[in-house]
């Protein structure tokens, strides 16, 4: 029996408090095409990074060959042959294509270098995208983005020195056209057919199933089902990724809000987005398909262009804290109060004491918990730093607040407050669009759009809220 | 199949048009600069400054920023002044471990992720602080052989055209043609993809900055060749003049998008501006001025470039 390419045994990675990877054991071997299907956060991109040597896991085993390797990191990774392309592009833009496929391949050096990446990324273009018409020598940041994308792929296909073996596609034809689609799948089966293997990730499940010999579907951290691609259909696929209705217990009332006045609208191609005072409306599906778009095309379009307005239309949340959100180096209040001092301050200087108070009142009302609004900012829990940021947006009198999936990372009883906050302050007239990439959050909203591919393909209201309807939409594309 | 004169050429293009133009307006204000004796006059101090333009450009290409260029360099003439001329042995020692210790900002800078910006700009404190020790008052002597290689008169064209010519080939040749270039200027366009290639980013980052020490090391020692003696603060201008020659020659702050060739005609453009303003009788009062309108028109028409090619690349 043939050993398996990799082999990864009861893996356990963890971010904080999340679990990100709860014990999964996965093997890959020779001339097998593994199909990887999960929603959002279910651990489709830790495995990934395990696999490829980005990540150490925190406990468990890595195998090659049926031996045990102690020292698995990147270089291990690549000198078995495991290549992976990733989702967001991972080439240098100021380089040219052939300098990028010298970066990639580490043995192509010595003089005359060009020449052999440029023999060893033609060659492999060729046979994948036959006519592709990309030169070597262009600037990958002048390529499209359909041609980058070929390119990446051509370069993972690519033999520099070591074969490719492993070959790892993060949703690879996510901005290919059908046909060069149609060619990569073809070149995919090609390969794993000469003995290679590939992981398969997509949220196209038609090209899992026709494409993947196995397919394996992750959830909330685990390997919840596993079988022969041939025993799948699209329904199976999406029943499998989701789970028994967890209880009932936060679900909202259904509010009737037929008669309530639209305050934010935004009309793309797909469905029109519109949400009413006092809605609370979801924005769901697979992460990076639009929905941050989405928040800024409606910020941008209520913001002020130049002059900052006295009453601001819109007020927005961000999920990523450290990126966006925290001034690190401010005390708590001086974070707290950054978007309201217009309304603190009287000929512009800002009114001390009244800060003061109004954090006072804040921090009581949404328990911020630490022992003095001094301190700096840095000294809170994450989850009580995303509180502060939640009292910064609720303290302004903006109607709408626009949420970038505010709960990445925070724990269950501050997630559970924050709920509260928000359903209190949508029964006063607040509008809230929070887009979040965790089920349960979704389905706490009055609506939700489901988004696939830059557009809203389905909208839910009321009872039709549910995992189910989320995840059919979001991977088949239409509503069920 | 797209016509592969992209980008890259018009990036190019505007900065070798706007040394025409200048040269094009100093020979027509003064004819008799149209010779061998003129043309070296005009571009004398521009070697040296185009060398300390590649260093910065070698900083710039990994997105950091060298605000230590102008004090590195006039140390380096003071070093050059004293004890390269005095005690050889000595003076290339101080000047390897100054090139060392180039190397190690890099690595410091990229272990604890601190700004380069706040690094370089206390550093320069150092280095403005060791040539006042070595030379309290301007003096010295350059070394014989580098007065003899600054002065030499090839046949055909000026010292000065000769050297800015090699330089750019050779800096073309590291930068754009070697791995290692390929390799440092990826670190600038995507840190993350070089990393996951298997590539020691911290390496490159090092390598860069060891680079830009060896280039500024050479900028210090070919300007003592010319002044014949040196000052504590005989190249503090360079730290400005340095950034704007790698922006002028079609260099980015950040994203590894720089050309060798152009930091070079940005350099050269640079000093001829100087020139042509003293041709022009500008009083030297508003020659700083003046120098700075001739950089935001060359910039502005860049910016309105690269605006005209975004659009055909959306079209």
């Amino acid at each position: 029996m043939p050993k398996a390419i990799i082999d990864v045994a009861d893996v356990k990675v963890s971010f904080g408090a999340v679990k990100a990877l709860d014990g999964v054991s996965l093997a890959i071997m020779p001339g097998e095409c593994v199909g990887l299907v999960g929603h959002n956060g279910a651990g489709k991109s830790t495995i990934v990074s395990v696999i490829n040597g980005g990540l150490s896991p925190h406990q468990g085993t890595i195998l090659g060959e049926g031996e045990l390797i102690a020292r698995f990191g990147i270089n291990a990774a690549r000198a078995r042959g495991v290549r992976c392309v990733f989702q967001e592009l991972s080439l240098c833009p100021n380089l040219t294509v052939l300098e990028n496929t010298r970066i990639l391949h580490r043995h192509l050096g010595g003089l005359g270098w060009r020449k052999r990446a440029k023999q060893v990324i033609e060659r492999s273009l060729d046979t994948m995208f036959p006519g592709h018409g990309i030169a070597s020598d262009r600037i990958v940041g002048d390529l499209s983005i359909a041609e980058r994308q070929m390119v990446e792929i051509a370069m993972a296909f690519s033999d520099g020195g070591i074969p490719p073996r492993l070959i790892i596609l993060d949703e690879p034809t996510s901005s290919l056209d059908a046909s060069l689609a149609e060619q990569m799948l073809a070149h995919v089966l090609r390969f794993v057919a000469s003995g290679g293997s590939v992981i398969l990730i997509s949220h196209i499940l038609h090209e899992i199933i026709t494409t993947a010999s196995r397919i394996v579907v992750m959830k909330d951290g685990r390997i919840v089902a596993e079988r022969p691609a041939e025993a799948w259909t699209e329904n199976g696929l999406v029943e499998a990724m989701g789970s028994v209705v967890k209880g009932e217990a936060h679900r909202r009332a259904i509010r009737d809000l037929a008669e309530a006045p639209v305050v934010v609208e935004q009309i793309g191609h797909g469905i029109p987005f519109r949400a009413k005072r006092g809605e609370i409306v979801g924005l769901a599906g697979l992460a990076g398909h639009g929905q941050t778009d989405m928040l800024m095309k409606l910020h941008a379009s209520s913001g002020a262009d130049w002059l900052p307005r006295r009453d601001p239309a819109v007020t927005f949340v961000a999920g990523d804290r450290r990126l966006n959100g925290v001034f690190e180096l401010w005390s708590i209040l001086k974070n707290f109060s950054v978007a309201s001092l217009g309304d603190l301050a009287s000929r512009g200087v800002v009114n001390a004491d009244a800060e003061v108070q109004r954090a006072g009142e804040w921090k009581q009302r949404i328990e911020i918990r630490t022992p003095n609004m001094a301190n700096r900012m840095l000294s809170l829990s994450g989850g009580n730093q995303q509180k502060v940021l939640f009292a910064r947006a609720l303290a302004t009198r903006a109607p709408v607040v626009l949420m970038d999936d505010p709960m990445r990372g925070v724990d269950v009883g501050t997630k559970q407050e924050v709920y509260e906050i928000i359903r209190q302050e949508a029964a006063h007239g607040r509008t809230f669009v929070w887009y979040s990439t965790e089920m349960e959050e979704v389905c706490l909203c009055d609506r939700v759009y489901v988004f696939r591919e830059g557009a809203i393909v389905a909208e839910l209201a009321g009872d039709a809220v549910t995992e189910e309807n989320i995840l059919a939409s979001s991977f088949t594309g239409v509503a069920a | 199949m797209r016509r592969t004169v992209s980008a890259d050429a018009i990036r190019l293009a505007i900065p070798a048009l706007s040394l025409a133009i200048l040269l094009g307006a100093v020979f027509w204000l003064q004819p008799r600069a149209m010779s061998y004796i003129g043309l070296n006059l005009l571009f004398n101090l521009a070697v040296p400054i185009a060398l300390a333009t590649i260093a910065q450009m070698l900083i710039m290409s990994v997105n950091d920023l060298d605000l230590a260029m102008g004090t590195f360099v006039s140390f380096v003439a003071c070093v050059t002044a004293t004890f390269l001329s005095e005690e050889p042995f000595f003076g290339v020692l101080i000047l390897a471990g100054a090139v060392a210790v180039y190397a190690m900002l890099g690595v410091v800078i990229h272990l604890r992720n601190l700004p380069s910006i706040v690094v370089s700009l206390g550093m320069s404190f150092v280095w403005a602080g060791l040539a006042v020790l070595l030379l309290p008052a301007p003096g010295g002597q350059a070394p014989e052989w580098v007065r003899t290689v600054m002065t030499m008169k090839p046949p055909v064209a000026p010292m000065a055209i000769v050297a800015s010519v090699v330089i750019a080939v050779v800096a073309h040749f590291i930068v754009m043609r070697s791995s290692l270039g390929v390799l440092i200027r990826g670190v600038g366009g995507n840190q993350r993809s070089v990393e996951r290639a298997g590539w020691s980013v911290l390496a490159a980052r090092a390598a860069a900055y060891a680079l830009a020490g060896v280039f500024a090391v050479l900028a210090g020692i070919s300007l003592v060749g010319l002044t014949t003696s040196a000052d504590a603060n005989i190249a503090l201008r360079y730290t400005l003049l340095s950034i704007a020659g790698v922006i002028l020659g079609g260099g980015e702050f950040i994203g590894g998008r720089i050309s060798p060739i152009g930091a070079v005609i940005g350099a050269l453009t640079l000093t001829l501006a100087g020139s042509f303003l003293s041709f022009l009788r500008i009083s030297p009062d508003w020659q700083i001025g003046a120098q700075g309108a001739i950089l935001i028109i060359v910039l502005a028409l860049r910016l309105l470039l690269n605006r005209l090619e975004n659009r055909d690349k959306r079209r």
